[in-house]
């Protein structure tokens, strides 16, 4: 594809996605002295980490005792033992020491009458191994990622990080089974870049909008899965989707749990506050997969609120007015902005929402990306940090205030074992014109697609696959229905319609471009969810209610060639990092 | 003699119009700036009918829909579409705004949808913002000590320090204000502007940092700071309520005080 001009780069590192895990590796790699690239299809300060509201979880132990081995207990617990509780160990581990880093880099987090850090209390967080709520959550107000996402930018400005912004990532260069760069699209002028780099590492962030509704940003599409599975490599725990309990009812804008943890509850409509009921001792902190089950059991058994029965208030009226203002002021303005509802006097009306995905690229503990050919092998060059990573420490559930923790901690680990793996000065090998021919070639071939099918009608029909068939509760019914229809989105893309056909700022290529990524997601969490016949955590099967950990304890992983889905598995790592701690054997999950 | 040329692509001409094919009793008309880059022609206004029957609320949801529904090359940048990522700002129907935010069952009559104005446009509703971005790595947005400082306790500020910064750091840099100054307009090279100065000053009223002097310095210049003549359309049209133009008297205050 000789047509398309190719601007060449080469980088120590290159760095795709600008969210607070790409900002985060960046930083420590530009610091180090490394020569670092990070692009980004969205100008840094609007990735969807300024999305993040309730806070960061850290046992710093601000608002009384706390324990990092508490928290790791809490993160095993809440994902249904299907974490990894090596990485699990490091997350808990480190966090006081990136949240502290943060707080220097400049955040402003809210603070205690001392002066420290303030934290709140989140679903599944505890004290002394599950006995009472800790506060453990480390917030600035109700704009914890804004605030994060925007000082991580400017420390990578202060530490010349190289920015290509509005560049869009096409396609991993592998190169006998390593990572040699990523071919990329400059929005702003349409010219196409080739980015050679020793290590390349994956940060483009979850695909929520595989859903119809979802609290996920238009961007949120998963790139960089999209991209590592076009090279051959798979995608981990794909099944697991996170519904959040409180996404506002007809809007999808998230509801932060902050306002659980600051004391609001849920009723239904006879005015019941039925958490009591399924989780008796956490209530409405119950950990999120929980939370939304019971509202959707609520909503089913008729009990929903609404014409239609089919969402429930959440109540803070009762909250003292200063508290609200001082601690949950977004969600406020959101809550007035979308639904014209004043939170001091009215309540808020919310249902389960697409929020989050357990499942991504496989990684260890240092972000380095996986694959198995008999064991475990990691992919020289290449690495994956944040949502778009399955490290896994989040399992089947992730606790709310875990993900923030997880970019930093991530973001860092993968700067430290780039640091340590690149040597100085090493030139940049030669790479073969067949990969990047291969990967302009379906850019080519969708850009110049004048069939039938418009992507936002295949786009639709994904999301409203996905939503019936793949949603809180699963059955092998809906599941095969599922498997077989999601197909078709993929199969139409075979007479798709591009209606622009120029370079520049061309969205209606960038949205198929996406679409091509998000399919491919669509269709291995599907099959994923198939596969899985047991409830653990987010996957929850009406047909195998129970969790069975002598079949299912292990990890799923997912091909997906361009036609058909292969599915293999691997297994949890159940031992520790260290002796710090003690491995936490499997048990009944109760809140 | 001399002669006067209005700038290049400054005359707006009528474009296509897109009529309602859904039979709707509820249309609105978007009418809508297009310039494509490839194409060497004035700008255009297209107008779009629109069903607003199956419609959401938002003037994004109206601009969704157009390009789902009737022109997927219509252009603009969108997000987050909760009013957190700054992406969807424009003018509509004359003020600058988030358009995710934006209700249109305020607007009377037809909706007028422009690129954020005094912008190089890049395409449609697609503005040019590098020359703010440049803008604001140059006040140097990091926080600044002496020295280095112990990297397992946290920097202790009290709840009056950190009530300084409420009403800065919230600030999500749409550009809403900076385009909606006339100052800004004339001399966005070298004028800082509202969003711009409003983060300067996030960072010189921060208890922790160190260098307020030094930062004060960077911004202490005719044209960098005291082109703002307190016209105020910043304020007015920040979409987070924002007060950018206090934020700017503050640092002229602490200029004209120290």
């Amino acid at each position: 594809m000789s047509a398309y001009k190719i601007i060449e780069h080469e980088y120590d590192v290159l760095v795709v996605g600008a969210g607070g895990a790409g900002l985060r590796a960046a930083v420590g790699l530009s610091e180090s002295g490394l020569n670092t690239a990070c692009i980004s299809k969205v100008f840094p300060t609007r990735s969807h980490t300024s999305a993040a509201q309730g806070g960061i979880s850290a046992a710093l132990g601000n608002a009384g005792e706390d324990d990092w081995r508490w928290h790791m207990y809490d993160t095993v617990k809440g994902s249904d033992w299907l974490g990894d509780q090596d990485s699990i160990e490091y997350l808990c581990k480190e966090a006081p020491k990136a949240v502290i880093e943060l707080e220097h880099y400049g955040v402003p987090f809210s603070r205690t009458d001392d002066g420290k850090i303030y934290q709140r209390a989140f679903g599944g967080m505890t004290k002394d191994y599950g006995n009472s709520p800790v506060q453990r959550t480390c917030a600035a107000a109700d704009r914890t990622g804004h605030a994060i996402l925007h000082t991580l930018y400017g420390q990578a400005l202060k530490h010349n990080t190289k920015f290509f912004v509005e560049y869009f990532a096409l396609d991993l260069i592998m190169k006998n089974g390593q990572c040699k760069g990523v071919i990329a699209w400059n929005l702003n002028d349409g010219t196409i870049h080739r980015f050679r780099s020793h290590i390349t590492i994956i940060a483009t962030g979850g695909y929520g909008k595989v859903y119809y509704s979802a609290t996920a940003a238009h961007t949120c599409t998963g790139d960089g899965n999209g991209m590592v599975l076009r090279a051959g490599l798979p995608l981990q725990d794909m099944e697991f989707v996170q519904f959040h309990p409180t996404g506002l009812y007809g809007i999808g804008c998230l509801i932060s749990e902050a306002v659980r943890g600051e004391g609001g509850y849920l009723l239904n409509s006879n005015g019941e506050r039925f958490m009591e009921k399924y989780a008796p001792s956490a209530k409405d902190l119950a950990s999120r997969d929980v939370v939304s089950r019971s509202i959707a059991i609520e909503i089913n058994e008729g009990r929903g609120i609404g014409k239609l029965k089919d969402h429930v208030h959440l109540h803070i009226s009762h909250i003292d007015k200063k508290i609200i203002e001082a601690r949950l002021p977004g969600i406020s303005e959101s809550v007035e902005t979308f639904v014209g509802r004043d939170v001091t006097k009215e309540p808020i009306p919310v249902v389960p929402t697409v929020h989050y995905n357990m499942g991504g690229i496989p990684t260890n503990y240092k972000a380095e990306v996986l694959t198995v050919n008999g064991k475990d092998k990691t992919i020289p060059g290449l690495m994956a940090i944040g949502e778009a990573a399955c490290v896994s420490v989040h399992g089947a559930n992730r606790l709310g205030s875990n993900s923030l923790i997880d970019l930093v901690v991530f973001g860092r680990s993968a700067a430290k074992r780039a640091i340590e793996l690149i040597k100085p000065n090493t030139p940049h090998e030669k790479v073969n014109q067949k990969e990047t021919d291969k990967c302009l070639d379906r850019f080519d071939r969708l850009r110049n697609g004048k069939g039938n099918n418009q992507t936002s009608e295949l786009r639709l029909a994904m999301q409203k696959t996905m939503q019936s068939k793949c949603a809180v509760f699963r059955t092998e019914k809906t599941l095969k229905e599922g498997v077989d229809e999601i197909k078709k989105p993929f199969e139409g893309m075979e007479s798709i319609s591009v209606k622009d056909k120029s370079l520049i700022f061309n969205t209606d290529l960038m949205e198929t471009l996406e679409f091509d990524n998000l399919i491919r997601q669509a269709i291995t969490t599907m099959e994923s969810a198939y596969s899985r016949k047991e409830s653990r955590g987010a996957h929850a099967r009406e047909d195998f209610p129970k969790r069975d950990d002598d079949n299912f304890m292990k990890h799923t992983l997912s091909w997906h060639n361009g036609k058909e889905v292969k599915i293999d598995y691997r297994p949890v790592t159940l031992s520790t990092m260290s002796n710090d701690v003690q491995t936490f054997p499997p048990k009944e999950r109760v809140y | 003699m001399v002669q006067f040329n209005l700038p290049k692509n400054s005359k707006i001409l009528k474009g296509k119009y897109f009529k309602d094919k859904t039979g709707s009793k509820n249309i609105k008309k978007i009418n809508i700036y297009r310039w494509d880059p490839d194409k060497n022609e004035n700008p255009k206004i297209d107008t779009f009918e629109v069903d607003l029957a199956k419609c959401g609320n938002k003037v994004l949801d109206i601009l969704n829909k157009i390009k789902n529904e009737i022109d997927p090359s219509l252009t603009y940048r969108r997000s987050c579409a909760h009013g957190v990522c700054g992406s969807c700002a424009m003018n509509v129907d004359g003020v600058n705004t988030l358009s995710c935010m934006k209700s249109h069952k305020d607007i009377n009559g037809d909706i007028n949808i422009y690129p954020l104005p005094h912008l190089k446009v890049v395409k449609d509703l697609v503005a040019d913002l590098s020359t703010l971005y440049r803008q604001y790595e140059s006040i140097e947005p990091w926080l600044k000590n002496k020295e280095k400082k112990s990297n397992i306790t946290e920097i202790n500020q009290s709840k009056e320090n950190r009530k300084k910064l409420d009403g800065l750091y919230e600030c999500i840099m749409c550009a809403c204000c900076s385009t909606s100054c006339p100052s800004y307009w004339w001399n966005g090279e070298k004028y800082l502007g509202p969003a711009v100065l409003l983060q300067a000053y996030r960072w010189i009223i921060d208890s922790r940092d160190e260098e307020k002097k030094e930062r004060l310095k960077i911004v202490a210049d005719k044209l960098k700071l005291y082109r703002c003549h307190t016209i105020m359309n910043c304020t007015n049209s920040c979409p987070k309520g924002l007060n950018p133009a206090k934020a700017i008297s503050s640092i002229k205050k602490m200029l004209a005080t120290n």
